[in-house]
């Protein structure tokens, strides 16, 4: 039944939302050029406001107002489609993460397999951007994402399994809650957060395994072609990918919005950020690895070691 | 009967796309290649079944352009083949006319040309080490190492007047004397690069993923080494003691204490370790001139117009990159009869192709970087 509170409660959820990707990609943004900078001797960026902080607005503009050029050759619909399919599940994703236990969009009881199923949409957007502008390197881009997401998904998934044995339920919110009962599960689950960790900066091709858009070797990947507007859509979409995985790894191991002093969603915020900070420091300071080489690091290391890690708490819970 | 006469093409361009395969053209616009350089790659997916370097693109004929200079006009153009280390290249040239014209170099001179040319050595290896492990995908490193470097051409712009393209060197001596902010400037240099290249080791050296990335990759075996021509740190990775200042000494090098550094192992990462050990045994060198300079004039007196006697003469000096030889002849003429450069980038570049076969683009892409590739050096 539809009612008036209902119908306010969405407009205001999707406010939210846009208003929360909006000033986090901002914000994190600049946090990284900051972060970037200090790690290498420089400022980052000072001009444009207060320390800099309106620098990513004025680079947002002149990504707005540039030409977006369309290559000659390029499959139009799916050239226009491929950032769009990027960074609306992103967007979507955003809608069962609780930042405390009243700020929350939708609550879903399925609101965990809501957010891995529209995480793997984002390397269908890469696939479509690799093979719609007709490149070649954007197709070695593409067909290195798709190559990798077997190799990351599936131990990031049984990473997650043994979570929701020790929670019972799929809900973010309640996940949350079973940890204010005993205890983050980031201490119950010490292998299972760093595989975690590991798969998070996978799958949101961060540096060091950043292959879909490696720029010594490919010039920028999947997104070689983009310019303008349809640039910054991926680029936002990465920016919000990283939030959603952030949010999730400190919901799913740190307790979420768990924590003495600070209200909910400061204690939210600060764990996303810490994990946020966590991949920007891998960034800045790790080369690339080879393709070749984290498959073999995603088939013969993480999912064996993930699969043990799901067994012997499987195992655990049974006995006990 | 016409047909015999077409135009020869380039054979891989005319290679056709298979099924599985593709050509992959990369460059001269690529971030990968640092400058002007293109490879055409046939590739099987991520592999790379041939490799060929098409060179030209910053081709400005500097040995017909030297035959239309007076000796001394053609100093100047030395700095625009490497430009990385335009010190070496001076030194060449004005060694070579040395030569043949017999002119006598002060030993202060001597001592400033060492002292620059070792620091300007310095700075190419610290842009390299930059280069090459952004070519790895590591960013961080860069910027650290052009901390490093600015300190540097700002301490060598203090002395010669240009950052980059030095033409420092005069035909008998040097163009300027150091004074003593440039030496306290080099000490302080030699210290602080003496705290920094163990950081620079614990950073980069140390990391799992780099060694993952660099051993192994790109190696040269010892026969090859002779066969390509190779020279510099290339060669020296294989295990071939070879560096032009020991094995035929100029200048004032017989008198300094230095190593050569070498490898054994022929890869990337072999590679990379001589570069850095050099840095540490200029270091050494820079650390000797400081404390020797000797008083003195820093030149002697040549005519105002060079006219070397008829004949020929050929000088070889270490760049950074390997062995430069230059060739030059004479026909007692204000403008030289012929020069010829022998360049090391160009030897080191042709075993690229052989390196990258069956190679992935990324390893490919490893190879290239540590090589050290200076293109207007290739092109010339």
């Amino acid at each position: 039944m539809i009612t008036e509170i209902s119908i306010m409660r969405t407009l205001l959820s999707i406010l939210g939302i846009t208003l929360v990707v909006g000033v986090n990609a901002i914000f994190v943004v600049w946090f990284e050029r900051k972060v970037a900078g200090h790690m290498q001797y420089r400022l980052g960026p000072t001009e444009v406001g207060p320390a800099g902080l309106l620098q990513t607005v004025a680079d947002g503009l002149k990504l707005v107002s540039k030409q977006i050029i369309f290559p000659q050759s390029a499959d139009k619909p799916i050239f226009i489609l491929a950032p769009i399919i990027c960074l609306v599940p992103v967007f979507i994703a955003l809608l069962p993460v609780p930042f405390s236990a009243t700020w929350q969009a939708h609550e879903l009881d399925m609101g965990l397999l809501l957010v891995i199923a529209l995480g793997l949409l984002n390397t269908l957007g890469i696939l479509l951007a690799g093979w719609g502008c007709d490149n070649k390197y954007a197709l070695l881009g593409a067909s290195r994402a798709v190559a990798q997401i077997l190799a990351y998904k599936i131990p990031l998934l049984l990473c997650i399994l043994p979570i929701i044995l020790l929670a019972g339920t799929f809900s973010l919110r309640e996940i949350v809650l079973v940890q204010e009962q005993s205890t983050w599960f980031a201490l119950y689950q010490p292998v299972g957060f760093l595989i975690y960790l590991i798969a998070i900066t996978l799958e949101t091709n961060r540096s060091p395994f950043d292959f879909a858009e490696a720029e010594s070797e490919l010039v920028a990947g999947f997104h070689t072609e983009y310019s303008g507007m349809m640039f910054s859509l991926f680029f936002l979409a990465e920016y919000t990918y990283m939030l959603v995985a952030s949010a999730i790894a400190s919901i799913l191991f740190l307790g979420g919005w768990l924590g003495p002093f600070f209200p909910g969603p400061v204690w939210m915020l600060i764990k996303i950020y810490f994990f946020l900070f966590l991949m920007m420091w891998f960034r800045w300071t790790f080369p690339r690895v080879r393709v070749d080489q984290m498959l073999s690091f995603g088939w013969k290391i993480l999912l064996p070691i993930s699969l043990l890690n799901f067994l012997i708490t499987a195992g655990v819970m049974a006995a006990l | 009967m016409f047909e015999s006469q077409t135009a020869p093409t380039y054979h891989l361009e005319t290679v056709e796309e298979q099924e599985n395969d593709f050509i992959l053209n990369l460059g001269p616009q690529h971030p990968g290649t640092h400058g002007v350089l293109r490879v055409i790659l046939h590739m099987d997916g991520e592999y790379i079944l041939t490799a060929d370097p098409v060179l030209g693109y910053g081709h400005r004929m500097q040995e017909k352009i030297a035959e239309n200079m007076t000796w001394s006009q053609v100093l100047p153009y030395m700095a625009r083949m490497d430009y990385l280390s335009a010190l070496s290249y001076n030194q060449a040239w004005v060694c070579l006319v040395e030569k043949m014209c017999e002119y006598e170099v002060p030993r202060r001179a001597e001592y400033i040309r060492v002292l620059t040319t070792e620091l300007n050595r310095i700075s190419s290896h610290l842009l390299w080490f930059g280069a090459f492990l952004l070519d790895l995908g590591a960013f961080t490193p860069f910027l650290h190492a052009f901390e490093d470097r600015e300190t540097l051409l700002d301490l060598l712009e203090s002395l010669t007047g240009s950052r980059l393209t030095y033409c420092f060197f005069r035909f008998g001596g040097v163009g300027a004397d150091v004074d003593a902010a440039f030496l306290r400037g080099a000490q302080d240099f030699v210290k602080q690069m003496h705290t920094k290249l163990p950081r620079y080791h614990e950073l980069v050296t140390g990391n799992v993923i780099f060694r993952e990335r660099t051993r192994d990759v790109g190696v040269i075996l010892p026969f090859d080494t002779w066969g390509y021509g190779l020279s510099g740190p290339v060669l020296r990775g294989s295990g071939e003691q070879y560096d032009v200042r020991t094995s035929e000494p100029y200048s004032i090098y017989p008198e300094l204490d230095f190593n050569v550094p070498v490898e054994q192992s022929g890869d990337c990462l072999a590679r990379y370790l001589v570069r850095l050990n050099e840095i540490d045994e200029s270091l050494k060198i820079i650390e000797q001139t400081l404390a020797n300079m000797p008083e003195g004039p820093i030149k002697s007196k040549v005519p105002k117009i060079i006219k070397p006697p008829e004949g020929e003469a050929s000088m070889a000096v270490e760049t950074p990159r390997g062995e430069l030889m230059i060739y030059a002849v004479s026909d007692g003429g204000k403008v030289p009869y012929r020069v010829k450069y022998r360049v090391p980038s160009f030897a080191n570049l042709s075993i690229f192709s052989k390196m990258a076969r069956g190679q992935l683009l990324a390893d490919a892409l490893a190879i290239l970087g540590s090589l050290d590739l200076v293109i207007p050096e290739i092109d010339r």
